[in-house]
């Protein structure tokens, strides 16, 4: 498995593809907490897809103000397709070309399979890693870890 | 090993009774197609284990990929209301094909329960404290998708046939035991 980037790291920059046209990058998505969920592939079985799950807690990442986007080396227009058929209402960003080097820069990817690794990260308003999870990549690790982490950064914003 | 965080109380859907040795929790979704498939599975194994299982559902509907899994749920509450909880649940699930807003008002008509006061709970999501409650417990539980289930609190991760059940229930009966 690989070996991702741990608490307390400064994450690295990127500026990925949301849409042809449209990218994102990691400075435009601070000034609050963001949650990046890499994953191996959009298309993966519905009822127990992880973006799935994600978009529909969505107003809960909400209330500790937290974005979120989801990685994959899927090219955009695969995302695009996937983000509807699925009614996702949040970003799926492109790791698409080079091939996986976002993904590899936070130690989330997967050379065997050339995918993304399904890897966690919450970061801190000011780019920080506050948390990190890398889950077996055949299990979707659900979002109890990702709202026990958001707590916990609210908790110490409040008392710094 | 990932834990219910929510243990079984006084507003779940509970099929058993506190003595049986197992209880069972599933975070179920209405439309979902693998919880429809586990719907027969878990009638099997209630037959199997008979007085020694409790049951308990609990609702993740997936409203954003099942179109009617919340009205579906929404229905469900409506006759638990009416005492008839299980009977919608299971026709539901019986039914589940077919599943939409006209099947629906069909099976309340079928239960003898005021299916004229759907549209508008439907509208107002009148039950939707309760189904939310269901899903953020599931949520902080670690419910990755549906259907999950925990077996005395402790999520159950391996295959949803009633054979792997059964044995994952035995084995805790027998450290029970």
């Amino acid at each position: 498995m690989s070996k991702i980037l741990s608490p307390g790291t400064k994450a690295p920059e990127f500026e990925l593809n949301v849409t042809a046209d449209q990218t994102l990058s990691l400075s435009e998505l601070l000034g609050n907490p963001l949650i990046i969920a890499f994953y191996p592939a959009d298309w993966s079985p519905v009822c127990s897809d992880q973006m799935v799950l994600y978009n529909e807690i969505i107003s809960e990442f909400r209330k500790y103000k937290a974005n979120l986007v989801g990685i994959s080396v899927d090219s955009y227009w695969c995302h695009a397709a996937f983000a509807k058929h699925s009614h996702l209402h949040f970003p799926l960003l492109a790791d698409f070309e080079p091939k996986g080097r976002v993904a590899k820069q936070f130690g989330a990817y997967r050379d065997k399979s050339g995918t993304c690794e399904r890897a966690l990260f919450v970061i801190d308003k000011n780019g920080i890693i506050a948390w990190s999870y890398l889950s077996p990549v055949g299990e979707n690790p659900g979002a109890d870890g990702i709202l026990e982490a958001l707590e916990e950064l609210q908790k110490k914003e409040a008392r710094v | 090993m990932t834990t219910l965080k929510a243990a079984v109380n006084g507003d779940d859907h509970i099929q058993g009774t506190e003595k049986a040795l197992v209880t069972l929790v599933e975070y179920g979704d209405y439309e979902c197609p693998h919880c429809g498939r586990a719907y027969y599975i878990i009638k099997k194994l209630q037959n199997h284990f008979g007085a020694q299982l409790r049951f308990v559902f609990r609702n993740f509907p997936l409203t954003q990929i099942h179109s009617y899994a919340e009205p579906a749920a929404e229905t469900a509450e409506f006759a638990s209301e009416h005492n008839k909880f299980w009977e919608m649940h299971d026709l539901i699930y019986e039914n589940q094909e077919d599943l939409n807003e006209t099947l629906l008002l069909e099976l309340a008509e079928r239960l003898k329960i005021p299916a004229k006061q759907l549209p508008e709970i439907w509208e107002q999501k009148k039950y939707a404290p309760k189904i939310k409650k269901d899903f953020m417990s599931g949520v902080r539980s670690g419910v990755n998708g549906t259907p999950t289930f925990f077996i005395n609190g402790i999520r159950y991760d391996g295959p949803a046939s009633f054979e792997d059940l059964v044995m994952a229930i035995e084995a805790i009966e027998a450290n029970i035991g």
